[in-house]
């Protein structure tokens, strides 16, 4: 259980590294890209929003998680304590 | 904490496919331009939609086997996420086409089975809400499920095949191989399926262990 839980940690690392190395490409072949946003580097900006809804939408999942995790306790304790006094 | 480790592996990833989706190179196409990123988050959308509807079906034939409506829960989960990520790619395409064909829906024959594919879910869906008994609309519905399944597969992958398509590999268009689909870009679009796909799985466990809590406080 502990190798593989960490083993696809590493690859997502090493995928990451690996793309820098690629970055730069020869420019204009005539079709046109969006080399001035690049250069500006504003191209940042637009990832960072969307990395940001991306985080929102995952603390999102995460909180609903947890509440629901929550839920199951409470549930399973009433379950628990009704059983007891049918026992007894 | 345990058994959550995928959850954080799935967000790592998007966010790899998010930077690197925006930043990497990518083959420079006409028309395309830039756009040919959307790949990594269209494309991915349905690839992930076709796997949780294929563990929809897995969970309904085991329904089917075992008569355990614990199955059936999951399985109309499974379909409930299928069905948001299918609506996310409707629209994400939309939007596609707009600037690269032109239209919004071009009357291409991918778009129009996916409709009917899409039709055929809400029926599903549409047909399980008319049961009132349990046992019952757990059982039509998962044969239903196997035959949506068994239309589906043929509509959105094999039939646009057939004809002329605006889609990448159909009808004589190159397929992602030749369409200058580059080494750099598979390891990003893999990638984007695969943690689309675990964020899939995790909606439905939380929509699953919600209807097992409200199952629990019925009794």
């Amino acid at each position: 259980m502990r190798l593989p839980s960490r083993l696809p940690y590493l690859l997502a690392t090493l995928l990451l590294l690996s793309q820098t190395l690629m970055a730069q490409q020869p420019v204009s072949d005539g079709i046109e890209m969006a080399d001035r946003l690049r250069a500006d580097g504003k191209i940042w900006v637009v990832v960072a929003v969307i990395a940001a809804v991306f985080t929102g939408i995952i603390v999102y999942l995460i909180r609903l998680d947890v509440q629901i995790g929550k839920l199951e306790k409470e549930v399973k304790q009433q379950k628990s304590s009704e059983q007891g006094v049918k026992l007894s | 904490m345990k058994k959550n480790w995928w959850k954080a592996l799935a967000v790592l990833i998007y966010v790899y496919v998010i930077f690197q989706g925006m930043l990497g190179t990518v083959p420079r196409l006409p028309i395309l331009n830039e756009s040919i990123r959307n790949v990594y988050f269209h494309v991915s959308l349905w690839f992930s939609m076709i796997i949780l509807l294929v563990a929809s079906l897995v969970y309904a034939v085991r329904y089917l086997r075992k008569g355990r409506l614990d199955d059936d829960r999951i399985s109309v989960e499974f379909a409930n996420t299928a069905i948001l990520f299918g609506l996310l790619g409707c629209l994400t395409g939309s939007l596609w086409a707009n600037y690269t064909w032109g239209e919004p829906w071009p009357n291409d024959p991918k778009l129009n089975s996916v409709a009917v594919g899409m039709l055929l879910y809400f029926a599903y869906l549409i047909l399980r809400g008319s049961f009132d008994d349990e046992q019952r609309r757990a059982r039509i519905s998962s044969v239903y499920n196997i035959f949506a399944f068994a239309v589906f597969i043929p509509l959105i992958i094999i039939l646009p095949r057939l004809t002329d398509s605006l889609h990448p590999g159909n009808g004589g268009n190159p397929a992602f191989g030749q369409y200058q689909m580059t080494g750099p870009m598979r390891l990003v679009l893999y990638p984007g399926v695969i943690a689309l796909t675990l964020i899939g799985v995790w909606i439905t466990e939380l929509r699953v262990r919600m209807r097992r809590v409200k199952a629990v406080l019925e009794e």
